[in-house]
C-alpha cells in the first residue's frame, strides 16, 4: 500500500530532509522522490510504502499539513489509489 | 506505474478547480418503525437512524484525509415519511422533529424523506403529511421534504400540483423570517427517483435494501477549466473533453463510495453523474456554457449547449461506475450557481428559458426566487408545466421555486453558504386558475408517435 506526498511551495534549505524526517518518524518507507525547482517554485513529489505505518493514514496527513503552514509550503498526503482509479482504466 | 503529470493533475483539480464529493448519502429503510402509536414509532426512527448513521460522519472525514478530496456534505434519506406516519392517524410534524434530532445526534446537515409520492393519488397519510409541511419544516433545521406529483407511467395528479402551489407559499410563509428558507428545503417532483443523494429531494424508496450508500460527484469547475485549454476546438472535441473529464471525476466518486461502503459495513448504490455547482467562484454549470462559447447562460444556443454538456458527462460518468442513478444531469440551481446569478441578473436567463433548459438536462426549476405576491395557483402552474415536460420526455423533473414574500422582482434572497443568494425573477402574471381548479388526474402519456 502507498501512498504519495506533495509538496508544493517557495523553496528553501531542508525542505527534503523535513518531509523525510516525518516520515522516518512514523515508519513511512521512501521509496520513490522526483523534485525539481522551476524559478524558485519548489516541487516534489514522493512515493512512500505505507504498509507498517505506524499511525493512521488520516493522521500522517494532519501532520503533514502542519509541517507544510509551518514551512510556508502546501503538504497534500494521499492514497494512491486516487490517482490509479482516476488515470487508469 | 504513477505518472507525476497526472499526480499534479488531480492535485490542481482539487485545489484550483474545486473538484470534490458532493455527498455521500445513506439511505435508511424505515419501514420496520412502523407502529400505531407515534411516540414509539418516533422512538423507533430515532434509534434506527442513530444506529445505522452513527459513523457516517467519521468514516467520510476519515476518507477525505486519506485520499485528499473533499466531502462536502454527509446526508442522509428515508423512508417517505407518509408511509411510515399513515399507521398514527395524527400530525406527522413529530416525525419530522425527530429525523431533525436524529440528524443532530450523528452530525449530518441534511435529511431528507419527509416525502409522499401522490403521483396516481392520495393515500392514508399523505394528505396529512402534505398539509404539514409548512409547519414541519419551520420547525426544523435539518430536514427536507420532497412530494411526487406525477409520472411518465401515471401521468400527473392535478388536484395535488393546486394542493402544492399552496403548499410551497405557505412554507415561504412560515419561514418568512429566514428570507422563506422553508421552501428552499421541498421540491416537488415529477418521476422522482428512490436512489437520489442530493437534497432537498432525496429519499429512501421502498424497494431500496435496508441501508445504503450513495454518492454524489461534483466539479464543474474542472470541466470548465479544461476546456478553457482548448480554446477553438470543434464541438466533437468539446464533447469529447467533457467526456474524459467527467470520467475522471466520476472514478473519484466511485472510488469514495466503494470505500466508504466496505468501512460502513453498508452495500454500495449508485453514483449519480451530476456536474453540481456551488456558489463559489469558478464552480459554475453557467461558465461551463459561456466557455462552450455563449455570451451569457440563457443566449440562444444555450439549450444546445446545455444538452451536449448533460449527455457527455453521463457518457464519460458511466463507464466510470459500477451502478449509476439518482437523478445523474448537470443541475442548473439559480441560487447555488455564481455564473446563473449573475445571468439572472442582467436579465439574460429567465424563467422561461430555466424551463426550455430543464428539458435536456437534470432536474428542473431549481432554487428560483419568485415574487412574494405570485398566487398559489401560478405555482401549480409552473409545477404543472415542469411535471408535464418530465412526465412527457420520461425523466425526473421537479419544482423548487421561493416565493419572497414581501418581496418584488429585482429584489434578492440572501441564505448564504451552500444554498448561495438568488436574485427574485419575474413570473408571467396571467392566471392558470380555471385549469388548476378543474382538478383530477391528467392521464398517462402515449408511448409511441414520439414528435
Amino acid at each position: 500500500m502507498k501512498a504519495v506526498i506533495s509538496v508544493i511551495g517557495k523553496d528553501a534549505v531542508g525542505i527534503l530532509a523535513k518531509v523525510s524526517a516525518m516520515c522516518a518518524e512514523y515508519n513511512a518507507n521512501v521509496t520513490e522522490v522526483t523534485q525539481s525547482v522551476l524559478q524558485d517554485v519548489f516541487a516534489m513529489v514522493m512515493l512512500v510504502d505505507i504498509t507498517k505505518l505506524s499511525i493512521p493514514l488520516a493522521e500522517l496527513s494532519d501532520r503533514m499539513s502542519e509541517l507544510g503552514k509551518s514551512l510556508g509550503l502546501s503538504i497534500y498526503v494521499m492514497h494512491e489509489d486516487i490517482f490509479n482509479t482516476m488515470h487508469h482504466i | 506505474m504513477l505518472n507525476i503529470s497526472d499526480i499534479l493533475e488531480t492535485i490542481r483539480m482539487i485545489q484550483d478547480e474545486c473538484l470534490d464529493i458532493r455527498t455521500i448519502t445513506m439511505g435508511i429503510s424505515l419501514l420496520d418503525c412502523i407502529d400505531s402509536d407515534i411516540d414509539r414509532a418516533c422512538e423507533k426512527v430515532y434509534n434506527k437512524i442513530t444506529s445505522r448513521a452513527k459513523d457516517l460522519v467519521r468514516v467520510g472525514e476519515e476518507i477525505e484525509k486519506e485520499y485528499g478530496i473533499p466531502i462536502i456534505n454527509k446526508r442522509i434519506s428515508v423512508t417517505p415519511i407518509a408511509i411510515i406516519s399513515a399507521a398514527c392517524h395524527e400530525s406527522p410534524v413529530k416525525f419530522a422533529v425527530t429525523m431533525d434530532r436524529a440528524a443532530e445526534a450523528v452530525g449530518v446537515n441534511l435529511i431528507g424523506g419527509y416525502s409522499a409520492l401522490v403521483q396516481k393519488g392520495f393515500s392514508a397519510g399523505d394528505r396529512e403529511l402534505i398539509e404539514s409541511i409548512p409547519e414541519a419544516l419551520a420547525k426544523t433545521s435539518r430536514v427536507c421534504s420532497s412530494v411526487n406529483i406525477g409520472s411518465t407511467k401515471t401521468g400527473i395528479n392535478l388536484d395535488a400540483c393546486k394542493l402544492m402551489g399552496r403548499i410551497v407559499r405557505e412554507t415561504a410563509e412560515a419561514t418568512v423570517d429566514s428570507d422563506c428558507f422553508g421552501a428552499a428545503k421541498l421540491v416537488v417532483f415529477c418521476n422522482a427517483v428512490d436512489d437520489n443523494p442530493f437534497m432537498a429531494g432525496a429519499y429512501h424508496g421502498v424497494g431500496e435494501p435496508d441501508c445504503i450508500i450513495n454518492v454524489g460527484v461534483s466539479g464543474p469547475g474542472v470541466v470548465r477549466s479544461a476546456l478553457s485549454k482548448h480554446k477553438g476546438a470543434n464541438i466533437n472535441e468539446v464533447c469529447d473533453i467533457i467526456k474524459t473529464t467527467a470520467y475522471k471525476i466520476t472514478r473519484v466518486g466511485q472510488l469514495v463510495g466503494v470505500t466508504a461502503s466496505e468501512r460502513l459495513g453498508v452495500p454500495f448504490g449508485i453514483v449519480d453523474l451530476s456536474l453540481a455547482p456551488t456558489p463559489a467562484v469558478g464552480d459554475s454549470v453557467a461558465h461551463i456554457l459561456e466557455e462552450i462559447g455563449l455570451e451569457q447562460c440563457g443566449a440562444p444556443g444555450t439549450t444546445a449547449c446545455l444538452a451536449l454538456l448533460n449527455d457527455a458527462v453521463k457518457k464519460g460518468g458511466v463507464m466510470a461506475c459500477s451502478s449509476v442513478g439518482g437523478l445523474s444531469g448537470a443541475f442548473i440551481p439559480v441560487s447555488e450557481d455564481a455564473g446563473m446569478i449573475a445571468d439572472a441578473k442582467s436579465g439574460s436567463l429567465t424563467i422561461e428559458k430555466l424551463e426550455a433548459m430543464t428539458a435536456v438536462c437534470s432536474v428542473g426549476l431549481d432554487m428560483i426566487a419568485i415574487p412574494g405576491d405570485t398566487t398559489a395557483d401560478a405555482i401549480a402552474g409552473i409545477i404543472a408545466d415542469e411535471a408535464a415536460i418530465g412526465m412527457i420526455n420520461s425523466k425526473t423533473t421537479a419544482v423548487r421555486v421561493i416565493p419572497a414574500i414581501g418581496k418584488m422582482d429585482g429584489e434578492e434572497l440572501d441564505w448564504g453558504g451552500l444554498f448561495g443568494h438568488a436574485p427574485i425573477m419575474k413570473v408571467n402574471r396571467m392566471s392558470p386558475s380555471v385549469f388548476i381548479n378543474r382538478g383530477g388526474q391528467i392521464p398517462a402519456p402515449l408511448h409511441s408517435l414520439k414528435n
